[in-house]
């Protein structure tokens, strides 16, 4: 049997699977032209720049190009005892260039970050070039050494040497509050400077009870408004869906008025006798503020995959399992709580990361404990104008991210996800 | 939710508490929009319920606030209404268009590494807002359109395409694709049978997908504040400096006038989405 004489042909002579397999390509390049545009857009404006956050928070190229000669000369140098000559006469002619170019103070402001008391010196040295006091001709280590004694401290050259590498991973170390010490290792900054631990363990601390109290408060609606008849469920559903389209610093002003000292909470605790009329518990401004207002804004996203989940499920099933024996609590936990799952998670991972990258509610009403990560990122891109550090701290929250969807795919799969 | 009569005590107690633990929840998700309602026309500056108030004294309520809105010198809400308005329409309008398409080659079986590229195109939706926000600004001041309205409609485009990608993609999984091979067949061409036989299909899914995107736009706050200027501000950054400097009850007017748009918003949402199942054939 010969494959020859046995191929289909087409009308056209041409073998049917070859057309076939002609159209399939055509189709996928219809196809992948459609998706195109967005894509184009989307890499362009998006991915990139995520990929330049990366270059921008290890990038520590300034330094490098300021000091070109110098690191070239130090490469020699075994950082153990002064540098030689070479390194001296390098350093000044790099120096004078930047004194030239009136950029002298950027190296100054940059190499001080890496070891305090460069300011004063490299001010020094400027003003006896300014004067022209050095001598070319001269040794320049010995005219630079006598000018402070800090030019005849080799731990110095160390700190200018550690800065020639053109990358740094110093701003992920600053986020960690860390930071890399005289010897080149990594040590901890002083307890009372460790503020970025404490805004990551709020932050996780934040999102992770929202999306507790979010579950505990969504579930039971959500399998209300999937058991209730078509009539009273639509109308149910206006509860949930109506603060999900509305604006969320509504949301939150609507909170800033109803948990103040003289607010409704307040006049309702009162009214009950919680609590006496002069002794009304700040509310706002500190972590019960943040938990209320944040769990009532999340909430929607909590109930919508839950309740496209369990609107999936079939009533008989929790009535066969009632039949086979098991109390309505028994049937609930082994037949119809499993077949949620797919709706927690994906309830729990939207919420989780809508309020982990959340700030604006917390700025509002939480007070001193109210900055998050996100605050922190936000006040270096526009107050400090670190970038480098605003995106080292936003790679870091992004891996975290990642690493949730992680695991989360691990447990229940991304393809599980049901969303409205 | 009527309990057949044999349920044990204990269960129907349980199915009370239940019912109970629900109202409370519903009163915890609605409750707080209507505090904002009656607050707003008050005649006093306090953002709390006055004697007269209480009492419903007609004295007690006034449009002050909602005049001071409209009239008061030096109001930044005309200004940043109409630039919310131009923003969120251009934005709505680009997500809608480059969205649909996209969603139109998704759909299609034949997309090659469809995952992957599924995944690129909602990650704005899922990478936390601050982080997006970081990105786009690094673009958007590269490209030197900070302060701009343009700037601001990119980002927000960026921000909204997912929805509509997803609520288009989600609509078209229910589509018939013979109709197009049978509009084909007598001849039409793609792009007349898009725009006569796919787009009155799947115009519900795409209505509501650049519902989603104007509102993402409308409300959006994060990247806006990277990206304007003094005069491309919005309502959300005057509501944003506003609470945060002092809680006045001008802001309150301007709520209400936002959860009025929000039902809007609401109603013709759901009403687009009944449509839509209506038209995919799912009946409940």
């Amino acid at each position: 049997m010969s494959s020859e004489t046995n191929k289909i042909l087409t009308t056209d002579g041409i073998p049917l699977e070859e057309s076939l397999k002609k159209a399939e390509r055509k189709n996928k390049i219809k196809a992948f032209l459609l998706v195109c545009p967005l894509l184009l857009f989307l890499i362009i404006t998006y991915v990139f720049p995520i990929g330049e956050m990366f270059t921008r928070s290890i990038d520590d190229k300034m330094i490098t190009n300021m000091l070109p000669n110098t690191f070239k000369s130090m490469e020699s140098w075994d950082g153990q005892d002064m540098p030689e000559e070479s390194v001296f006469e390098n350093f000044y002619i790099d120096f004078k260039k930047l004194v030239e170019n009136k950029e002298h103070g950027k190296l100054a402001q940059r190499l001080n970050k890496e070891k305090n008391g460069f300011n004063t010196i490299l001010k020094k040295l400027f003003r006896q070039i300014q004067r022209n006091k050095i001598d070319e001709s001269g040794s320049f280590k010995e005219q630079i050494t006598s000018l402070h004694k800090r030019f005849n401290n080799v731990e110095y050259w160390r700190a200018i040497k550690r800065t020639a590498p053109p990358y740094t991973m110093a701003k992920y170390l600053k986020g960690m509050d860390l930071f890399i010490d005289e010897n080149g290792g990594i040590a901890q900054v002083e307890e009372d400077r460790r503020i970025h631990r404490i805004l990551w363990l709020r932050t996780l601390e934040i999102a992770f009870f929202v999306t507790v109290f979010c579950f505990l408060m969504g579930y039971p609606i959500a399998h209300l408004l999937a058991t209730l008849p078509m009539k009273y469920s639509n109308l149910l559903m206006i509860c949930v869906l109506l603060p999900f389209w509305t604006s969320l610093l509504v949301r939150t002003a609507s909170w800033m008025i109803l948990l103040q000292q003289q607010g409704i909470v307040n006049d309702f605790f009162v009214m009950i006798g919680l609590v006496s009329d002069d002794n009304r518990p700040e509310m706002m401004y500190n972590k019960v503020g943040t938990y209320v207002a944040m769990t009532q804004i999340l909430l929607p996203f909590m109930v919508l995959p839950l309740y496209s989940v369990m609107k999936t499920i079939s009533p008989s099933l929790m009535r066969a399992g009632k039949s086979l024996g098991g109390t309505p609590f028994v049937a609930f936990w082994k037949v119809y709580f499993p077949l949620t799952i797919p709706g927690i998670g994906a309830g729990c991972l939207l919420v989780f990361i809508l309020a982990i990258g959340y700030y604006i509610t917390p700025a509002l009403v939480g007070g001193a404990s109210g900055t998050l990560i996100s605050n922190q990122i936000a006040y270096h891109m526009k107050t400090t104008l670190d970038w480098s550090f605003a995106s080292a701290m936003g790679l870091m929250l992004l891996t975290g991210v990642l690493v949730v969807y992680w695991i989360y795919n691990k447990l229940v799969g991304v393809d599980n996800i049901k969303l409205g | 939710m009527a309990l057949p009569k044999y349920t044990e005590t204990r269960y129907r107690v349980w199915h009370y508490f239940y019912l109970g633990i629900c109202t409370f929840v519903f009163f915890f998700l609605i409750a707080p929009l209507f505090v904002i309602f009656p607050l707003s026309f008050n005649a006093e500056e306090f953002l709390v319920f006055s004697e007269g108030m209480k009492r419903l004294d007609p004295d007690a309520f006034s449009l002050r606030w909602y005049e001071d809105m409209i009239y008061g010198t030096k109001n930044p809400w005309g200004l940043a209404a109409k630039n919310s308005f131009i923003i969120a329409i251009f934005a709505t309008l680009g997500s809608v268009i480059l969205g649909t398409v996209a969603a139109l080659g998704l759909s299609s079986r034949h997309m090659p590494y469809k995952g992957l590229i599924m995944a690129t195109l909602i990650s704005p939706m899922i990478v936390p807002l601050i982080i997006s926000g970081v990105a786009i600004f690094f673009f958007i001041a590269k490209v030197g359109l900070a302060a701009t309205h343009l700037g601001i409609v990119i980002a927000h485009i960026i921000l909204g395409t997912p929805f509509v990608v997803i609520t288009v993609t989600a609509t078209l999984s229910g589509f018939d694709h013979s109709v197009t091979r049978a509009a084909a067949s007598l001849g039409s061409n793609p792009v007349n049978t898009f725009m006569k036989i796919t787009l009155p299909l799947i115009l519900p899914g795409v209505i509501s997908g650049g519902l989603f995107a104007f509102v993402t736009s409308f409300d959006e706050v994060v990247v806006v504040l990277f990206l304007a200027g003094l005069d491309n501000t919005t309502i959300p950054i005057q509501m944003w400096t506003g609470l945060r400097e002092q809680l006045s009850p001008t802001i309150l007017a301007v709520a209400t006038c936002l959860i009025v748009l929000s039902v809007l918003i609401l109603v013709s949402a759901e009403l687009l989405r009944r449509r839509s199942e209506r038209l995919r054939g799912i009946n409940r």
